[in-house]
């Protein structure tokens, strides 16, 4: 039903046949790029580095050319130093608490439910905290996504402390001897600096418990989001050191080429990928699938 | 990137200086700088390119007199142009009808249920009408729950059915019982959805053939990437939408979104939001706009300079 085009499978059609690259091609490359939100700066970084390996070997054939497109972006996401393939808890950390932050509206509370779906899959027990108390009805919200995935929750009145509620979670973790603690937190816009703010409190308060939490801060970047998702990732990171990212939304039409702006500017992984509003729709994002899918004609 | 933008132009207008015309040859750089700005900003780059195109069709022979630096005319012209296109002066929103009723749509998480409450308070505080809203997300976890506590804040009826798993059906039973009321304004919350989700699409384009609304509004993350482009014309074809709400201005995105949106279906920006609070709304400025989505205050700056 829901079938996509990668957005680098017309270049595909423009270089058959051709024995260089020329300018007609790199046009084509350099527009496809930028209509898919890879930004001017990556875009140009690109392009740039394709004309110098086409300036060494000067003659090429077209399947050649293909994977010299394909390497180059593949360079861009840094393909080869995967992470992690499964949902598996890092280095033995009990209980692993990821902190859950983004700007609003990005999916960060159904993409806790997904993660805590997944967790309990793999084997884990999970303990979800439900830190925003200020969107209406968030913690109702997150409670009907603890019941659906049959996971408990921590929560407390709407307009109490979210710090208190993610200390009270995270202190019940390691009561209960949970394996995976995932706190969600208030939409936040990044210019906002009393809400960043909040933020780092939120995390110094975890690590009244356990000094070395959050081991994860999961950053929720709207896959249709344009150029702003560079400016997310910078404040978000410096108020929580932001440790992975997961680009939602990605089951519509926009093409997602800002996961290969942050690539390219952050030393961030993407770990998952939201692909739509059900349960399952959370996938363990593969940067070499990711690069084929841009390449493919059919895709998902 | 803003001090970048301003450096090259602030060099490329010095280039300027002193020529009597601006040629083909003297704004190629000014040009090309102003079209980056524009993608920078999120405008699709094919209307960055069609409005720069425009842009220096405008310029080309100008005469530059003394009083007028080459840079201060092109700022003139890009900023004419950007503001006539976002919309020249401000558009009318209709309340007419008893009740007038308002359809809500846009993708998930644009910020339509706040939008419903925003829209709702103004129109009885501002406006002095007498307001309902309606939860027509029969998705989303939680959606009735969020609108009603949004209702208690403003003090606006909250129509909703839990177990009525049929939009148009609670849209239909919403307009019935606001006449009973005597509410002269219904405003109906829907689910977030993707262009390209066909059953989805169907059933908010059956919302409207069943309510025949007064207002469709379209609401929009000004966020939004180089797909705002897609979204927008897919939603118009399906609902003819009468306009358009931008959210989250209050960030610091230039909101290129918004020019993309205009230039493609021609339809008016109404409303602009920016803050979760209740109050946050405002009446949409074109000339505002035109200012952020070049970086304006910057550029004038620059013109006061020189
Ligand atoms: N199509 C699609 N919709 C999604 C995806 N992830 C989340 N959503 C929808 O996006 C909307 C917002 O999701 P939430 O999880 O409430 O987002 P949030 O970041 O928690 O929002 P705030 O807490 O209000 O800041 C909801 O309608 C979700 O169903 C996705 O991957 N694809
Ligand atoms: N900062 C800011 N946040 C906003 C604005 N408008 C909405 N939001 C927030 O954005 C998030 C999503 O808003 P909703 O109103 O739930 O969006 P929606 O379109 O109804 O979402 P779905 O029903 O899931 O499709 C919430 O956290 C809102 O508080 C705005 O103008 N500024
Ligand atoms: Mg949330
Ligand atoms: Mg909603």
């Amino acid at each position: 039903q829901k079938t996509k085009e990668g957005f680098l499978s017309k270049l595909s059609k423009a270089i058959a046949g051709k024995s260089t690259v020329d300018a007609t091609v790199l046009d084509e490359l350099e527009e496809a790029l930028i209509g898919a939100d890879v930004g001017v700066d990556t875009t140009l970084q690109i392009i740039e580095r394709i004309e110098e390996r086409v300036k060494k070997d000067k003659y090429i054939n077209t399947t050649e050319l293909n994977h010299l497109l394909k390497d180059e972006i593949q360079n861009v996401l840094k393909v080869g130093d995967e992470t992690e393939k499964h949902f598996e808890i890092l280095n033995n950390k009990k209980p692993f608490v990821i902190l859950v932050v983004g700007v609003n509206g990005v999916g960060k509370t159904t993409t806790i439910g997904k993660l805590a779906h997944n967790y309990k899959k793999a084997g884990y027990s999970v303990l979800l905290g439900a830190a925003d108390t200020f969107r209406a009805a968030a913690v109702d919200q997150l409670t009907i996504w603890s019941e659906r995935v049959g996971v408990p929750i921590v929560k407390q009145a709407m307009g109490s402390d979210p710090s208190a509620v993610a200390f009270d979670t995270v202190k019940s973790a390691v009561a209960k001897n949970i394996d995976v603690v995932i706190i969600d937190t208030a939409g936040r816009l990044h210019n906002k600096a009393h809400l960043m703010e909040e933020l780092s409190k939120i995390k110094r308060v975890i690590q009244k418990v356990i000094p070395d939490a959050p081991h994860e801060v999961m950053l929720v970047l709207d896959g249709s989001t344009g150029q702003n998702a560079l400016e997310q990732a910078k404040q978000f990171t410096a108020a929580t050191d932001v440790s992975a990212i997961t680009v939602t939304k990605l089951d519509g039409t926009a093409k997602g080429g800002v996961v290969l702006a942050i690539a390219n500017q952050f030393k961030i992984p993407v770990k998952f990928i939201g692909v739509g509003e059900k349960i399952d729709d959370l996938l363990v994002f593969d940067k070499k699938e990711f690069v084929d899918s841009l390449f493919s004609l059919q895709h998902q | 990137m803003f001090n970048s933008l301003s450096e090259k132009l602030e060099s490329a207008f010095k280039n300027l200086k002193g020529q009597a015309r601006i040629t083909e040859l003297n704004i190629a750089n000014t040009v090309k700088d102003i079209r980056r700005a524009l993608i920078d900003a999120d405008v699709n780059f094919k209307i960055a390119k069609e409005f720069t195109d425009k842009v220096k069709e405008k310029a080309l022979g100008e005469k530059v007199i003394n009083s007028v630096s080459p840079g201060q005319l092109m700022v003139k012209i890009v900023q004419d142009e950007l503001t006539e296109l976002m919309g020249g002066t401000a558009a009318d929103f209709s309340v007419t009808g008893n009740p007038a009723i308002i359809l809500i749509a846009g993708l998930q998480g644009s910020g339509k249920t706040t939008f419903t409450g925003k829209l709702a308070n103004y129109l009885k505080v501002q406006k002095g009408k007498s307001p309902m809203v309606v939860a027509a997300d029969i998705y989303r976890p939680a959606a009735i729950d969020q609108l009603t506590v949004l209702g208690e804040q403003i003090g606006v009826p909250v129509y909703a059915e839990r177990d009525n798993k049929d939009a148009v059906s609670i849209a239909l039973n919403a307009i019935k019982e606001a006449r009973a009321q005597n509410k002269n304004v219904v405003i109906i919350d829907t689910a977030g959805r993707l262009a390209i989700d066909e059953a989805m699409m169907t059933e908010v384009a059956n919302i409207k053939q069943a309510v025949n609304p007064t207002e469709i509004l379209f609401v929009v993350d000004a966020m939004t990437g180089q797909d705002a482009v897609n979204t927008a014309k897919a939603f118009n074809d399906r609902l003819d939408f009468t306009g358009v709400v931008l959210t989250k201005l209050d960030g610091d995105t230039r909101g290129g979104a918004a020019l993309s949106i205009k230039y493609t279906v021609q339809k008016p920006i109404k409303f602009m939001s920016s803050g979760e609070k209740m109050d946050t709304l405002d009446v949409f400025y074109p000339d505002r706009m035109a200012q952020r989505i070049l970086g304006m205050g910057d550029i004038a700056s620059l013109v006061e300079k020189a």
